[in-house]
Formats: structure tokens, C-alpha cells, sequence
């Protein structure tokens, strides 16, 4: 439960505020449409239904403007940066961003639900009270029109209509028919499996959000005046997207190398004015010779003393392939077709200095923010930085095949040789976990057990077959650092995250000066 | 858009169509409003429609996952044949089922919801697409080979007693020659 605070406290509580928010504003506005007297006749015709729609609807405003701030990108990357003499939990909120999206979007959803329902039975009553299917008073009050003396009080003034017809011939009714149906399809499209499975579906349909904003506008003009709750997100908004299209022009940049690697990686260095990144950062890149509106991020695997900037890129999907293809096809030497850069954006891994232990996890491509890392251990290690608070660095990297190995084993072959040389060999403790074993690989392995370095990376230090043990880990990092903070950063699949997550919580100490477990996990 | 299979996305697209018929539907009924029948029809076609679509079909290429407790819908799907495999058929049955709904307020939205997922499967049709059921694989236990089942007979060759026996005094004679070598210095 203690360990629970210390890991989970500051975001539990950033939720409960936003809980808190969400139920005030609801019980707020159902009774004062409820109970307010002036809406005493309103609700001789519509019964409750009325406070039913309108109390989501000032819960779908506030909503509507928290759903576009945690994607504005730039926004979030100046606000890491301005907190860089605040503490590491203000930071870490804002990598669960997409995370208070999602949940922002269920409760839109959810909204949207029950504020459609009552205005169904809104829309019904107006409907039969304007035929004089109701009491007297109902009839009467629906009879009152637009002249000197009164205004009317029931919007449907014909007697002879459906509610379908009043639905879609209202500014109203007919935007939010659209509205919701965008979001309908929104949801849809990024369900989980299509998301990961066909990104352009979704980024292409998530756009439909413009279409949302602006038919919520109108829909929301006049009774709660939706356009102030929401205007100053969607401007924004505005300001991040043209940041992209204007400082991010393809003419800025210029590719230097192009390499092809191994299990369909490649690796492109590129140069562009006035960049400046820090360590595990990812940037969005965007070939207009493919697709002028796609933009993909991908993490940088160069580190920040480097005068170029590098990305390694999987073939992965559609758009990853289409790159791949031409940049095989472009001769030695010659330029390669232009890119668009966005960024860089921050994420998790700026910390990685801050801790005294770091303990990195990287499984199979997601290795890309440590190489990065690492990178710059060297380069801070050759100019004996003195910002660099780190004593020591546990580095994990688990993967299924052996290629994949290659294009870092350089990398970590120069660092060892490099930390033999000055003596601090301690320094970075790596394991390397090949979990996509079979029997020939065993075979072999057995073959070649008394040689010095690892039969399949060339290293020192020997590959390890199958899942790491994290309780052993765990323990292991524990003892060998009694009263220090270790920051655990992982960037890999869920399933893992959520295990490190427990272990961090397991095995971190609620005494201060202990040791202490922080997890931190990139997303994409 | 080359690799996409459409029809993971109406699969989507009409599941939520029929949650949204249902629901329309329900309260179309319990509010009584005018046109209840073409509500009462909703609820209908909305619990026909989630139970067709809850089972997902088996990916063309990539990893299939399927959604909680969908085995028994799956068989009960895959018993209709052709009626279900074809994509054609389920985006007119869509279309047709769609239409009603667009008679009363309430559905109307689940109507719309469920045409566009019938264009959706249209799409996936002309493309070629076709539902496949996801069964559990049956785990194919390599044949053991034959040879185990017939263990040898009779002990392997060797030379006569006598010189077996190992003659204490003759050492030369007694020692045997390898005709393979058996250390691993080579």
C-alpha cells in the first residue's frame, strides 16, 4: 500500500481532481435546471429529461476542452522544460498524456450517451405537447409564440411534424446528429486493434475531430456557449499543427548518410539547422515524396554531442516500407529524397542523469532511446562531464532474433573496450536476452562455452537465453545499492511495463533512505 | 493503404452500429414514443447484428486476437457457411437491416452508424476479403520416430573370449587398438 504511494500517488490524485470536477459540474447544473425557477414551465413539458441533458452537456464542455491539451506535443515539451528545477513527479504526469486522452474521450463518449437519450425524450415531449397530446397547460405553454408581449417556450412551432424532421432541420439537432457520428467514428477507428494494426485508419478518421469542434461550436451556441470553453484549446491546437507545417519545411533538412542494417532496419543520419536534442528524444518525420500528410515519430538514436542526428527506422507498416524501398534505391553518394523533421519532443528519457542508478529496459527495437543513451555516456565519459549524477547504469536489452544485434553490437563493443580502458568497467552492468532461443542455438552455444566473448555478439559479456528473472534483478540492484534512487525506464510492450511496475512497487522502500524504485515508461 | 484489411474496421464500425440500434431502440420502447414498433424493431435487428459481429474473423496476415468468450458465437456463426464468409452478404443484409431505423429519432443515429459499416464491408468484398473463423489450433505432435519403438536385439560385435581376457604379463598383446580415435585432442 506505502509502495502504492510512491508510485502512484501523484497521477491517482491528478484523476481524482479531474473526478471531482466532472461530478461537480454534473450535480451543479442537474439542479440548478432542475430546481431553477425559471425553468418551471420548460419542465411542465420535459419532466427531468431536461436537467438529464443539460448537466452532461456542461460535463461534455469541460471535457471537450481537456481532450486536445494533452496532444498539443509542443506544449507538453515546454512544459518539461520549464519544469526542469521542479521535482521528477510533475514531469512524469506528462508522459501518462495519451493515457488522460483515452480517458477523456470515454467520458465524452459516455456524455454523449446520456445527453442524446434525454434529448430523445425531449425532442418527444416538445413534439406531443405541441400536438396536444398532454395536459392543457402543456398545450397552452407550447402555443405561446415569438410575438411583442411573449417568446416562445417550446421550439418545435408546427403542429404537424415529426421529431426525425425537427431533428435535422434544427442548427442543433442536425449538428449534433454529425457531431456525434464523427465521434462514433473516431471510436471506432481507434480501437486497439486497428490502431496498432493500420495507423493511417486511424490518424486519417481521428481528423474528423475538426469536423467535432466545429459542428460542437454551433451545437453548444447559445445555452451553455460552448465556444468559450473550447476556444482556447483549439487555438492551441491551430498554433501546434502550423508549427509543423511552417519551421518543419523539408527544405530545412538534409540526409547525410543512409545505411542499410540487418532485419530490415535502417538508419538514416540527417542534419538540420539550428536542432538541438537531448538524450531518448523522438522526432515526427514526414516524406512528402510518400504522403504529404503523414507524419511518423521515431526516436533518435544519436546522442546530443554529435553535430548530425540519427534515426533507425523498422519496416513495420505501409509507410516505413514505401521508405525503406526508396532509400535502398538511392545511389552512393547522392542526396535521397527530402524529409520533413517535427521536434524534438521530450519524453522519459531526459531523466536518465538525474538518477543516481538508472536501470534501462529495452526490448527489441524499443532499445532506440538507450542507444541514444549510451551514446552519450561515452561522449559525457571522454569529456569527464561533471552533470553527470549517474554512478551506475544496469542496461537490459531483451530480443527475439540475433540480427537485430548488429547494427548496436559496434556501440556496445567500443563501450566496453572504452571502460576497460579508463578502469571502470563497473560502470555499465548490460545483460543481453535472447528470447527467441531454439535448439541450434543452444546447440551452438554449448559448442563454444569456453571462449572468451559471446559466440553471437562478439561482447565480453555473455548473452542470456530466454526472459530475465526481474525478482533477481530486482534483488541484485537492491543489494548492490542500499540507500539510492533508481530510475527504471522501459520502452517495450504493456505487458512488461505493467511487470516492472509491480516489481518497482515491490521492491522500493518506503523510507527515504533506502532504496527506491521509480518507473518511467515511453509510449508511442 | 495497401495492407489494410477493411473489415477489421467494419467489424468495428457494426458492432458499435448495433449497440447503438439497441440502445435507441430501448429507450424508443420504454419512452413509448410515437413509432415504438419501428423502436421495438431496433432492439431486434441491434441484438441480431452484435451477436453476428462480436466474433472477429481471422486476420489474412498478422496475429488474430480475439475478443473475450467469442468461441461459442464463432461456431455458431461459421454454421451459416457462405452466408457469413461472403462480405457481400453482410454488407446488403447491413444495408437492408439499417433501413428501418431511419423512420424514428431514436434510431435514426444507429441506422446511419450501420450504413457506413455496410459500406465499409463493401469495400472489403470488392477487395476480396472473407471471414474466417479463429479456432483453437490443435497442437501436432511430432511423429516419434519409428526406431524407438525397436530397441536392438543382440549386443553389439565383439571379439572372442580369448582375447578379451586381459593377459597380465603380455601387455602389448593385451592392449586394444581404437580404430577411431577417442580422446579430443584432434
Amino acid at each position: 500500500m506505502a509502495n502504492c504511494i510512491v508510485n502512484y500517488g501523484f497521477s491517482s490524485f491528478i484523476l481524482f481532481v479531474w473526478m471531482a470536477i466532472n461530478i461537480f459540474l454534473f450535480v451543479w447544473f442537474y439542479f440548478f435546471y432542475d430546481l431553477g425557477p425559471q425553468f418551471f414551465y420548460t419542465r411542465h413539458i420535459l419532466g427531468s429529461a431536461l436537467a438529464w441533458a443539460r448537466a452532461p452537456a456542461a460535463v461534455l464542455n469541460f471535457n471537450c476542452m481537456l481532450i486536445l491539451l494533452p496532444v498539443c506535443r509542443n506544449l507538453l515539451s515546454l512544459l518539461r522544460g520549464s519544469f526542469v528545477r521542479c521535482s521528477r513527479t510533475m514531469r512524469k504526469q506528462l508522459d501518462k498524456n495519451l493515457t488522460f486522452h483515452k480517458l477523456v474521450a470515454y467520458m465524452i463518449a459516455l456524455m454523449t450517451a446520456v445527453h442524446t437519450i434525454a434529448h430523445l425524450f425531449n425532442l418527444e415531449r416538445y413534439n406531443n405537447s405541441r400536438q396536444g397530446v398532454y395536459d392543457e397547460l402543456s398545450t397552452a405553454l407550447s402555443d405561446l409564440a415569438d410575438t411583442e408581449n411573449t417568446t416562445y417556450l417550446n421550439p418545435i412551432r408546427i403542429t404537424n411534424l415529426i421529431p426525425t424532421y425537427f431533428g435535422f432541420t434544427s442548427i442543433a439537432g442536425l449538428t449534433g446528429v454529425v457531431i456525434t457520428l464523427a465521434l462514433i467514428l473516431i471510436i471506432t477507428s481507434s480501437m486497439e486493434v486497428i490502431r496498432r494494426s493500420y495507423f493511417e485508419v486511424f490518424w486519417y478518421t481521428h481528423h474528423l475531430f475538426i469536423i467535432f469542434f466545429a459542428g460542437l461550436v454551433f451545437h453548444g451556441a447559445g445555452f451553455l456557449s460552448t465556444w468559450m470553453y473550447v476556444i482556447g484549446p483549439m487555438v492551441i491546437y491551430i498554433c501546434e499543427r502550423l508549427v509543423r507545417f511552417t519551421h518543419i519545411s523539408p527544405a530545412a533538412t538534409s540526409t547525410l548518410f543512409i545505411v542499410m542494417r540487418p532485419s530490415k532496419v535502417l538508419e538514416l543520419q540527417l542534419i538540420k539547422n539550428g536542432f538541438k536534442m537531448e538524450v531518448g528524444q523522438y522526432v515526427f518525420v514526414n516524406c512528402p515524396a510518400i504522403s504529404q500528410l503523414e507524419w511518423h515519430p521515431f526516436t533518435m538514436t544519436s546522442a546530443p554531442e554529435e553535430d548530425f542526428f540519427s534515426i533507425h527506422i523498422r519496416s513495420a507498416g505501409d509507410w516505413t516500407d514505401k521508405l525503406i524501398d526508396i532509400m535502398k534505391k538511392v545511389p552512393e553518394g547522392a542526396e535521397g529524397p527530402k524529409l520533413g523533421v517535427d521536434g524534438p519532443f521530450g519524453t522519459a528519457s531526459e531523466d536518465v542523469f538525474d538518477y543516481e542508478v538508472s536501470m534501462l529496459i529495452g526490448a527489441g527495437i524499443g532499445v532506440t532511446p538507450f542507444a541514444s543513451i549510451l551514446k552519450s555516456i561515452w561522449y559525457k565519459f571522454k569529456d569527464s562531464d561533471p552533470k553527470l549524477r549517474t554512478r551506475k547504469i544496469y542496461f537490459y536489452w531483451l530480443c527475439r532474433e540475433t540480427h537485430a544485434f548488429e547494427w548496436f553490437a559496434d556501440l556496445l563493443q567500443v563501450l566496453e573496450k572504452e571502460m576497460e580502458e579508463r578502469g571502470m568497467g563497473d560502470f555499465l552492468t548490460y545483460k543481453l536476452y535472447l528470447t527467441g532461443w531454439d535448439q541450434s542455438h543452444a546447440t551452438h552455444v554449448m559448442v563454444h562455452f569456453d571462449k572468451d566473448t559471446d559466440v553471437v555478439t562478439g561482447l565480453k559479456q555473455k548473452t542470456h537465453y530466454g526472459r530475465p528473472i526481474w525478482d533477481k534483478e530486482f534483488e541484485q540492484v537492491r543489494k548492490e545499492n542500499p540507500t539510492s534512487i533508481v530510475g527504471t525506464f522501459l520502452c517495450g510492450p504493456e505487458a512488461l511495463g505493467k511487470v516492472l511496475e509491480k516489481k518497482c512497487a515491490k521492491y522500493s522502500d518506503v523510507d527515504p533512505r533506502k532504496t527506491r524504485f521509480y518507473f518511467n515508461k515511453e509510449n508511442f | 493503404m495497401g495492407k489494410i484489411e477493411w473489415a477489421m474496421w467494419a467489424n468495428e464500425q457494426a458492432l458499435a452500429s448495433g449497440l447503438i440500434l439497441l440502445t435507441g431502440g430501448i429507450v424508443g420502447v420504454a419512452g413509448q414514443f410515437r413509432g415504438w414498433q419501428f423502436a421495438a424493431y431496433a432492439v431486434a435487428a441491434g441484438v441480431f447484428v452484435c451477436l453476428l459481429e462480436y466474433p472477429r474473423s481471422k486476420r489474412a496476415k498478422g496475429t488474430s486476437v480475439e475478443r473475450t468468450g467469442q468461441y461459442c458465437f464463432t461456431v455458431c456463426v461459421k454454421a451459416f457457411g457462405p452466408l457469413t464468409r461472403n462480405y457481400y452478404v453482410r454488407a446488403f443484409l447491413h444495408a437492408a437491416i439499417c433501413v428501418p431505423g431511419g423512420f424514428m429519432l431514436a434510431t435514426v443515429l444507429g441506422c446511419v452508424c450501420l450504413g457506413i459499416a455496410s459500406l465499409i464491408y463493401l469495400a472489403a468484398a470488392i477487395r476480396g476479403e472473407h471471414w474466417e473463423p479463429i479456432l483453437p489450433r490443435k497442437e501436432i505432435r511430432k511423429p516419434v520416430g519409428e526406431s524407438i519403438k525397436n530397441p536392438p536385439q543382440n549386443p553389439p560385435p565383439r571379439p572372442p573370449p580369448e582375447m578379451r581376457r586381459k593377459q597380465a604379463g603380455d601387455l602389448e598383446k593385451s592392449a586394444y587398438d581404437n580404430p577411431m580415435s577417442v580422446t579430443d585432442d584432434e
